[in-house]
């Protein structure tokens, strides 16, 4: 199938999602924020909580006067180090315990603090090179079934119990297992420590919880002759520390958008953008494909409406990524199956957002989410609008295939309606494998004129934001009809504006290296 | 007295189907069977059996029952409102209440999924049917998600609330239950529970639901925004008139 797509016009909304992204690019720049002076504390090797629960990495920036902090914790954990001659893990505890403290070695040179820095930078990234390399290695030797690729999501809050939903998916035919999140995480200023086995609608995303996982999942990769990739969601107010704990646990995907937590967690904008920059360069080396979120426009708001504004953000979170160093490769653009079931020729419209997405970003590994919306407790209907999501998907070659449940709106997944989801998929998908292809869109049909409407508005919205500026376009609820202001949401107080000398030894090497590459 | 329907009055027929954590064999559906003979069911056919997983077998069962139940004798569950239109309910409330309503919604606990009070709420409203932003007599405060039960009953307190509107969209091992409840108690123990018209919302809630946790009424999945309007309007009337 193949839509005629005007690609002068492609190419100035790729013109104006750069304009809308450079002035964000230029504040991020000059910022940080709490959430990714702790990445750096955990990359270091920093990790554990104190006698009341608190994360290592959040006493350890904690304790050092904000002031002091403009020039990141790096340089003053290094003067540390390079004083006591600690290893990082055991310094963190000895400020934790109140035995040392950073403001007492301001004194020392900042060459000692960055060459006492300088072996665990480079061990960390070697460490999260590995890792990359040992995906590589799996991938090449136990390969993924062809694209879409089944993408269920395990949400017990125990993750011994999504351990074994997991690994039951993955039999049933799961390519990718995302362990949904305890609703509410997004909005913590910390990441909870070790494996648990409590939440609500989800399991906490902790580094531990990501390890037992990825040995579930890899053990069933073995057995299976196929690699099952791991998912969790990076989006909230920790962005970029899970990005560096799926680093190091070798997660596959990663929810990560540079709106989401803005729009939909109320989280502040100015320390969405400063974290989703650093949490996505750190997805980049890694080589962990990030998922966006435009679906959630189309549930908060009329699917039909919200088209333009979707491809305008798959457009806007392109050029943010493009900024971190994400290859096109690794960017999973988000769209979603909402129109409603009652409207006439409502699948003509779906496959035409989704063949216009598939031209437009021919090498994204596009994310494409199940109805959910209009699902009811009428599982036999949900069934035939997930097997109709199916069919698009298979149709216009999505990548990145969420399984959609019949039981969507009813409760988190039974271990048999993950089956029969997944039998859903692998039933149309099979019989319609190459539809597709053999295909031909009328000229001035229904989808192909949709097509051109589709695109024609975003860029009208693009252009519209690129005049007013991404702040006030937000906050004159362009997207998804939610209306943020600069200053309001979560977080803003963990945001500070960079002095000259600030140093995030990480930031560096990762800029050089995904430059040369 | 009526009973299960399949084709022929009375014949009790019921499918089900379910999942047992043990692997597929000609036992497992033996066991399925009995399973469905000790739930009371009689001619118990299992359609369907086959492996879900390692360890899992999945079943499809038809069956009949000989329960059956004299609906006729059950209480009405429904809210009980009359159908208006926004514009009719803007004139109802000006005449019978005199002044604008103040509600003020929220997810309460740790629900983030604000689409189910967003949808009653909102200007746009749901299906075409405005929500309570767009009525003149309505004053509308949307606290959105995550807002504790101690937030919600200060800013009822505070800003002299009419009427409340919580909604529970994601719930886990009854935490909807819990949070509706703790937020009753609350205003039950700041004695403004009489005051103020408490109304929750979700896909699982009823009104029977409702009425158990000692809330004035509950909406469940495909409520209408007018048909919670309509509600508030009614009661805030006869409360005018007591």
């Amino acid at each position: 199938m193949h839509l005629h797509v005007d690609r002068s016009s492609v190419d100035r909304c790729r013109a104006f999602a750069r304009r809308i992204v450079e002035p964000v690019q230029a504040y991020i720049r000059a910022h940080s924020t709490l959430s990714v002076e702790r990445t750096v504390l955990r990359l270091l090797g920093v990790d554990g909580v104190d006698s009341s629960e608190i994360p290592l990495p959040n006493v350890v920036v904690d304790s050092l006067p904000r002031e002091r902090l403009q020039w990141g914790i790096a340089l003053p954990f290094g003067h540390a180090l390079a004083q006591t001659r600690l290893e990082p893990a055991t310094l963190a505890r000895a400020i934790a315990d109140g035995e040392v403290s950073l403001a007492s070695f301001a004194g020392v040179a900042d060459a000692a603090a960055r060459s006492a820095l300088h072996g665990y930078v480079e061990s960390a990234l070697a460490q999260i090179g590995a890792r990359r390399g040992e995906r590589d290695a799996l991938l090449e030797r136990l390969p993924q079934l062809p694209p879409p690729l089944l993408y269920v999501i395990v949400a017990s809050g125990n993750i011994y119990e999504d351990r074994t939903a997991a690994v039951a998916a993955a039999e049933a035919g799961a390519q990718i297992i995302a362990v949904i999140r305890s609703t509410g995480q997004s909005l913590l200023d910390f990441v909870p420590y070790g494996p648990t086995t409590e939440g609500f609608g989800g399991t906490y995303a902790t580094q531990a919880n990501f390890r037992i996982m990825r040995e579930a999942l890899d053990e069933a990769s073995e057995r299976l002759e196929r690699y099952v990739m791991l998912t969790n969601y990076a989006s909230g107010l920790c962005m970029p520390e899970i990005a560096a704990m799926a680093a190091v646990e070798r997660l596959d995907v990663l929810l990560n958008d540079s709106m989401y937590g803005i729009l939909f967690r109320d989280i502040n904008m100015r320390r969405t953008f400063v974290d989703q920059h650093f949490s996505r360069m750190l997805n980049a080396y890694s080589g962990i494909i990030i998922n966006t979120g435009e679906d959630n426009y189309l549930t908060t708001a009329d699917a039909v409406a919200q088209a333009p504004a979707v491809l305008a953000s798959q457009f806007i979170n392109e050029a943010f990524a493009h900024d971190a160093g994400l290859p096109d490769e690794q960017i999973g653009l988000g769209d979603a199956y909402e129109i409603d079931p009652d409207l006439p020729d409502g699948f003509l419209y779906e496959v035409a957002q989704a063949q216009l997405a598939r031209q437009i970003f021919p090498k994204a590994p596009l994310k494409y989410m199940p109805p959910t919306k209009h699902m009811t407790g009428d599982i036999f209907k949900g069934h035939l609008v997930d097997a109709m999501f199916n069919l698009t998907s298979v149709t216009t070659g999505q990548t990145i295939h969420l399984c959609g449940m019949l039981t969507e709106a009813i409760h988190t997944p039974f271990l048999a309606d993950r089956m029969l989801s997944i039998e859903n998929a692998r039933y149309v998908m099979n019989t319609a494998r190459h539809f597709g292809e053999e295909i031909e869109v009328k000229q001035g049909g229904i989808i192909d004129r949709r097509a051109a409407h589709v695109l024609r508005e975003c860029e009208a919205l693009l252009e519209r934001v690129a005049e007013m500026g991404l702040t006030s376009a937000i906050e004159a609820a362009l997207f998804a009809d939610v209306s943020r202001s600069p200053e309001g949401g979560r977080g803003l107080e963990g945001v500070f504006a960079r002095e000259e000398g600030y140093w995030n030894p990480f930031e560096d090497a990762l800029a050089g290296a995904t430059s040369r590459g | 007295m009526i009973r299960p329907y399949g084709d022929t009055r009375d014949d009790g027929k019921v499918q089900l189907s379910f999942t047992l954590p043990i692997e597929w064999s000609e036992r497992a559906d033996e066991a399925a069977r009995r399973l469905a003979v000790s739930m009371g069911f009689r001619d118990v056919h299992v359609a369907e059996g086959r492996p879900a997983a390692q360890g899992f077998s999945f079943f499809v069962v038809y069956a009949s029952t000989a329960s059956a139940i004299d609906a006729e004798a059950i209480p009405s569950s429904a809210v009980e409102a009359p159908a208006m239109s926004m514009e009719q309910i803007d004139a109802f409330i000006r005449e019978r209440v005199g002044r604008t309503v103040r509600v003020a919604g929220a997810c309460i606990g740790t629900d983030a999924h604000t689409v189910g009070i967003d949808a009653i709420l909102n200007m746009k409203g749901y299906k075409g049917d405005y929500g309570l932003e767009r009525y003149a007599m309505f004053e509308v405060f949307n606290l959105g998600s995550q807002v504790s039960p101690e937030q919600l009953m200060r800013f009822a307190k505070e800003r002299d609330i009419d009427a409340l509107l919580v909604s529970q969209v994601v719930t886990q091992k009854q935490s909807d239950v819990k949070n509706f409840t703790a937020l009753s108690e609350l205003l039950e123990a700041e004695g403004i529970r009489d005051r103020i018209l408490l109304i929750c919302g979700g896909p699982r809630v009823t009104n029977l639901l409702a009425a158990e946790l000692g809330y004035d009424a509950g909406f469940g999945r495909g409520t209408l925004p007018s048909e919670v309007a309509a509600f508030i309007a009614t009661r805030m009337a006869s409360k005018e008139r007591a």
